[in-house]
C-alpha cells in the first residue's frame, strides 16, 4: 500500500492508463499529429476522424446525437458559454435565471456576472438533505425566466438531484435547463431521450481523462442557440473557436467509453468500499453525515467530525489526501458555503471532511484509513476544549463567544 | 498549505496539552475565541506566591497553527511573571512559527488567551 491514501477523486481522478495509452498516440510526428480542421491532407483527416469517434463516445454516454456535443476546455468553460451563451441569446425574451446556493463556484459566479449586466438571479436554498426539490423549483419559476441551472451530482455532499423532474417543469414553462454533470457523468444514468435537458457541462478529469478538457451538450431538438464566447475560426459550430485538441478529445471519449462500459459495476464496488468506511466510523460519538444518504453518488462521503476542526484534522490525516470544508483551507476564511446553505452550523462546517472513493481505491486503503482517522478523532478531541465542555454536558451554543 | 517545521513540530508533539481546577485560585484560564471562526484556545496558568507562572497548560480547538501557537506560548511563559508573559505579543508568536498572513490571527488570539489568563487572575484574587 502506497501512501498518502488517495481519497479526493471529486477533485481529480488519475488518467486511467487504458486512456493515457491512448491519449499519446496522438501528439508525435509518428503519431496523429494533425489539425483537425485541415481539410486538404491526411493529417488533418485522421485527426478529424478521430475526434469524430470521441465525439460518438461522449454522445453514446448520455444516448445523444454526436452532433450535440461541443468541446470546451473543461467543465468551467461548459458552465460559463451555456449560462452567459443562453442568457445573452435569448435576454430578449426575459431576464430572469434560477439556480441554487449549492451550485458549483463556475456557475454562481457566472450568474453573478449576469446579474452586473442587468439580470436577475433567483438562489434556491436546498432542503437539509441537500436536495432541490422539484416544488422549489415549479414555484420560483416565472414568465419571464429564461434559463434554470442546477447541478446533477454536488461536488462537496455528492447528493443527486432530480433532472428528470426539473426537465419537465423548465419544459413546460419554456425555460432553457442547464445541468451540470461534471460530478456525475459516468456516476449516474443520463439519458437524454428521457430527460428534457438543453444544456450539460462534461468534465474530462473527473472521470479518468486528462486536465483541460471538457464538453457542453447543446440539444438540437429543441434546438438551443447560444452566443459564442470565444470567437475564432468559427469551430464546433461556431459555439466554440479555437483548434481542438485531439488528444485530450480523443482521451475523453476514451474515457467517457470505460465509464459507460463499467459504470455498473464499478458503482457496486464503490457502494462497498463506502459502505466499509461509514460502518467503520459510525460507532463514534458526534459523527454527523452531510446530505441525503439516500441520494447519493457511490463514492461520496462528507462527514463532520464535530469539536474536531477540519484543517487540523486534514493536517493530521497527512497520511490520506482528503479535502475539508473547513474555512481553514481556503483563503477567504469562510467555511464550507454547500455546508452552510443546507442549514449546517459553522461549527460543523468547520469540521467536515469529503471522503471521495474511486476507480483505484482498495479495501485495504479504507481499513487503513478507517484506523488513522479514530486514532486522530481521539487525539484532537483529548485536546479540544470544546469536546470538554460537551463531556461536561455543557451547551457550547449557550456561551457568548467572542467573535473575532 | 505548506507549514513551517516548528508548526509541524508543535502540532505532531504539542507540549502542555491538559487542564488545571479552574476553582482553584492560584489557577488563571483565558479562553478566547469562538467556534463558529473555527478556533477556541483555552490557556490555564498555574501562578506561585510570587507571582510567577510555575506550570501551563493548553486546550484548543483550531487548525494546526492556532495549536502550535497555544502549545508555543505554554513553554515561553513558564517561569516567567504575570506582567512579563502579558508583554509576549503576537509578532513574536508568528515570527517564531513563521506563521503565512493568513495565519497571523491564530498568534492573535494565543497573546490574546495570555491577556484573558491574566484578567481572570486579577479578578479571582482581588474579588475579595
Amino acid at each position: 500500500m502506497k501512501l498518502p491514501i488517495y481519497l479526493d477523486y471529486s477533485a481529480t481522478t488519475p488518467v486511467d492508463p487504458r486512456v493515457a495509452e491512448k491519449m499519446m498516440q496522438f501528439l508525435t510526428l509518428d503519431g496523429e499529429f494533425g489539425n483537425p480542421a485541415s481539410r486538404s491532407h491526411r493529417f488533418g483527416w485522421q485527426a478529424e476522424e478521430a475526434v469524430d469517434i470521441a465525439r460518438e463516445q461522449i454522445a453514446d454516454l448520455i444516448n445523444a446525437d454526436p452532433r450535440e456535443i461541443v468541446f470546451t476546455s473543461g467543465a468551467t468553460e461548459s458552465d460559463n458559454l451555456a449560462i452567459k451563451g443562453a442568457a445573452h441569446f435569448y435576454g430578449k425574451k426575459g431576464k430572469h435565471i434560477i439556480t441554487a446556493k449549492t451550485e458549483h463556484k463556475a456557475v454562481l459566479d457566472t450568474c453573478r456576472q449576469l446579474e452586473r449586466e442587468g439580470y436577475e438571479v433567483t438562489y434556491l436554498d436546498p432542503q437539509e438533505d441537500g436536495i432541490v426539490t422539484p416544488a422549489q423549483l415549479q414555484e420560483a419559476l416565472r414568465e419571464d425566466t429564461i434559463l434554470v441551472s442546477l447541478m446533477h451530482v454536488n461536488n462537496e455532499i455528492g447528493v443527486i438531484q432530480d433532472i428528470a423532474a426539473y426537465g419537465e417543469l423548465c419544459r413546460a414553462n419554456k425555460t432553457i435547463l442547464h445541468v451540470d454533470a461534471a460530478q456525475s457523468a459516468g456516476k449516474v444514468e443520463i439519458d437524454i431521450q428521457t430527460m428534457k435537458v438543453d444544456l450539460i457541462s462534461f468534465s474530462g478529469h473527473k472521470v479518468y481523462g486528462p486536465k483541460g478538457i471538457g464538453a457542453l451538450y447543446v440539444s438540437r431538438k429543441p434546438r438551443i442557440r447560444l452566443e459564442a464566447q470565444m470567437h475564432g475560426g468559427g469551430h464546433e459550430r461556431g459555439m466554440r473557436s479555437g483548434t481542438l485538441a485531439t488528444h485530450q478529445i480523443v482521451a475523453m471519449g476514451e474515457a467517457f467509453r470505460i465509464a459507460k462500459e463499467e459504470m455498473a459495476s464499478e458503482n457496486e464496488r464503490l457502494l462497498a468500499l463506502r459502505t466499509r468506511l461509514l460502518d467503520g466510523l459510525s460507532d463514534m460519538e458526534e459523527v454527523y453525515v452531510n446530505g441525503s444518504m439516500e441520494h447519493r453518488v457511490a463514492g461520496n462521503i462528507n462527514i463532520s467530525f464535530n469539536y474536531v476542526e477540519g484543517e487540523s484534522l486534514v493536517m493530521a490525516l497527512k497520511d490520506l489526501a482528503v479535502s475539508s470544508g473547513s474555512a481553514c483551507t481556503s483563503a477567504s476564511l469562510e467555511p464550507s458555503y454547500v455546508l452552510r446553505a443546507i442549514g449546517r452550523d459553522d461549527e460543523l462546517a468547520h469540521s467536515s471532511i469529503r471522503f471521495s472513493i474511486g476507480r483505484f481505491t482498495t479495501f485495504e486503503e479504507i481499513d487503513y484509513a478507517v484506523k488513522i482517522i479514530r486514532e486522530n478523532i481521539g487525539r484532537l478531541r483529548e485536546m479540544s476544549p470544546l469536546w470538554d465542555m460537551y463531556k461536561e454536558g455543557i451547551d457550547i451554543s449557550s456561551i457568548e463567544w467572542s467573535h473575532h | 498549505m505548506a507549514y513551517s517545521e516548528k508548526v509541524i513540530d508543535h502540532y505532531e508533539n504539542p507540549r502542555n496539552v491538559g487542564s488545571f481546577d479552574k476553582e482553584d485560585k492560584s489557577v488563571a484560564t483565558g479562553m478566547v475565541g469562538a467556534p463558529a471562526c473555527g478556533d477556541v484556545m483555552k490557556l490555564q496558568l498555574k501562578i506561585d506566591d510570587n507571582g510567577v507562572i510555575e506550570d501551563a497548560k493548553f486546550k484548543t480547538y483550531g487548525c494546526g497553527s492556532a495549536i502550535a501557537s497555544s502549545s508555543l506560548v505554554t513553554e515561553w511563559v513558564k517561569g516567567k511573571t504575570l506582567e512579563e508573559a502579558g508583554k509576549i505579543s503576537n509578532t513574536e508568536i508568528s515570527a517564531e512559527l513563521a506563521l503565512p498572513p493568513v495565519k497571523i490571527h491564530c498568534s492573535i488570539l494565543a497573546e490574546d488567551a495570555i491577556k484573558a489568563a491574566i484578567d481572570d487572575y486579577k479578578s479571582k484574587n482581588t474579588a475579595e
